[in-house]
């Protein structure tokens, strides 16, 4: 079947038309870059900045000693996610279940939540890394790395476990109603019809947690763990210069990217397949 | 006030639509009847300007609505369209939801826009549900909810597509009331639907689609008594109550 002239006609226009807005899109980006970048490197102290912050051999010389030290703050996130998921889906679930048994469990889970997303988690890593050792508790973890994951768990299972909560609430009644109807019994539907659904739907702000929780493992550095921020300010402070601070910049960085494209991904992924798309 | 012609629409290799005309007078009432996946829905939803189509043209009185330098938005101002799943906005009042369309959309003054909200609901029944919320109202409610907010526009053209397939029989009724009503008005209505006999009540023409095409047009008394292609009748046979 040929198109019409009428309907090439459109095609032509459409198409020009969106030639015209990529045309627009790129060159406004470059403008703008352009006179940012321009603005920069054309203020006063802009030489003394790069040598200080963007040094070349700075940033070759502490390159090896901040990656190894990146090392421990990748599995120092890559613990304490697993951890994270585990006690925040924990509360998440003790906070909706309606029975009357778990009162004190409920208390427990909505003072937890409560108290450790209130306070900051530099405050939690201080008393958590200063403070247990302290108990001389038999079977409390002594290493730094425990005492840390504990730390950054705590806190963050906090606000991962309100994340799940709302998403929870926010799956449609019917949807439980369907689940039981099926014979299904409360923890079977919760498994198998609102969680899949609820984890789904809150799966980027989940991600955008765990990605300031990437961050956060620099805050470890103030218990005397040595990881890349750390490295990088014993170079820098005992060379003068902050080029290697730049350095653990990156790296961290670099350490989200491949999170926030997989969110991305998730989500468009999840998209299609619902919408049929 | 509405010319189709020639409207083509594939959905990837799926041809829905293959080449499908179609006129409307002013103020006249036209149902399209025709099995499920004969494109009745996608018909609406490309005079409505929601699909776009793939060939052919689209007129609105003296304007070609599917001209791409048309602005989509104004002329859906003036096309209503209501949907079998409702559609109404969960999250605001059955006023809200009224009003939301004159008020932003339009431009009404809101004190206007809820006077004439609230004489809408009277005239369908709904007065004491204003201040009401969508998921607490009846199936039937909320199409009558549906229907009020896409006439509180005042739109030149009201499109409905399959609105009462969704409810149960003993809801259906309260809903062809204000179609029917609607009608007394002079409102120009294109419609799908399943309900014959409300079909050969309410139109002034019934259009049968089969296959992405119009198989035949005629008044309800016609084509329900002497279809003239045989796909008719067959069809009717199959839903004659």
């Amino acid at each position: 079947m040929t198109p019409s002239a009428r309907q090439l006609d459109r095609e032509r226009l459409r198409r020009r038309r969106s030639l015209t807005r990529g045309a627009v899109a790129a060159l406004s980006t470059v403008v703008v870059l352009g006179v940012v970048a321009l603005v920069v490197v054309r203020s006063p102290g802009w030489d003394r900045v790069q040598a200080t912050y963007f040094n070349r051999n700075d940033a070759l010389a502490a390159l090896p000693d901040v990656a190894s030290a990146f090392l421990l703050n990748i599995r120092l996130f890559l613990v304490a996610e697993v951890l994270i998921l585990v006690v925040g889906l924990a509360v998440a679930i003790v906070r909706v279940i309606p029975s009357p048994a778990l009162a004190p469990l409920k208390v427990i889970a909505v003072l937890y939540a409560d108290i450790f997303r209130g306070t900051p988690t530099l405050l939690i890593v201080l008393l958590v890394g200063f403070g247990v050792p302290a108990l001389n508790l038999t079977g409390m973890p002594t290493s730094l790395f425990w005492l840390g994951v504990v730390a950054l768990t705590l806190s963050y299972g906090a606000y991962v476990a309100e994340v799940i909560r709302a998403g929870i609430l926010s799956i449609h009644p019917t949807q439980w109603a369907s689940g039981r109807a099926l014979g299904l019994t409360y923890g079977q539907t919760m498994r198998h019809i609102v969680l899949p659904q609820a984890i789904r739907r809150v799966a980027p702000p989940l991600l955008n947690d765990f990605v300031s929780l990437q961050k956060d493992t620099a805050l470890l550095s103030t218990i005397g763990l040595v990881e890349a921020l750390r490295a990088a300010n014993v170079i820098s402070s005992r060379d003068f210069v902050f080029t290697p601070l730049v350095v653990a910049a990156v790296f961290f960085i670099v350490a989200t990217i491949p999170l926030a494209r997989f969110t991305d991904y998730l989500t468009v992924r999840s998209l299609r397949r619902e919408n049929g798309l | 006030m509405l010319r189709a012609d020639a409207v083509r629409k594939s959905f990837g290799d799926h041809e829905v639509l293959k080449g499908i005309s179609l006129e409307v007078a002013d103020g006249e009432v036209v149902c399209l009847i025709g099995a499920s996946g004969s494109g009745k829905s996608t018909l609406l939803r490309c005079l409505n300007l929601l699909e776009q189509v793939d060939d052919g043209d689209v007129w609105l009185d003296e304007q070609e609505i599917t001209d791409p330098r048309v602005d989509a938005d104004a002329v859906r101002r003036e096309i209503g369209i209501v949907f079998q799943a409702y559609n109404l906005f969960p999250h605001l009042s059955v006023l809200d939801n009224i009003t939301l369309g004159p008020i932003k959309a339009r431009g009404v003054a809101k004190n206007e826009a809820v006077a004439a909200a609230h004489v809408l609901l009277e005239r369908v029944g709904l007065a004491e549900k204003a201040k009401a919320y969508p998921d607490a109202l009846s199936g039937g409610q909320q199409q009558r909810v549906a229907l009020v907010r896409a006439i509180a526009m005042r739109p030149r053209l009201l499109l409905l597509d399959e609105i009462t397939s969704a409810l149960d029989p003993m809801l259906v009724g309260e809903v062809l009331d204000v179609i029917r009503e609607l009608r007394r008005d002079g409102m120009t209505i294109v419609m799908a639907t399943h309900e014959m006999t409300f079909a050969r009540e309410i139109s002034d023409r019934i259009v049968f689609m089969a296959d992405g095409l119009v198989e035949e047009v005629g008044p309800p008394e016609q084509i329900f008594t002497a279809p003239r292609s045989p796909r008719t009748a067959e069809f009717l046979a199959r839903h004659r109550a």
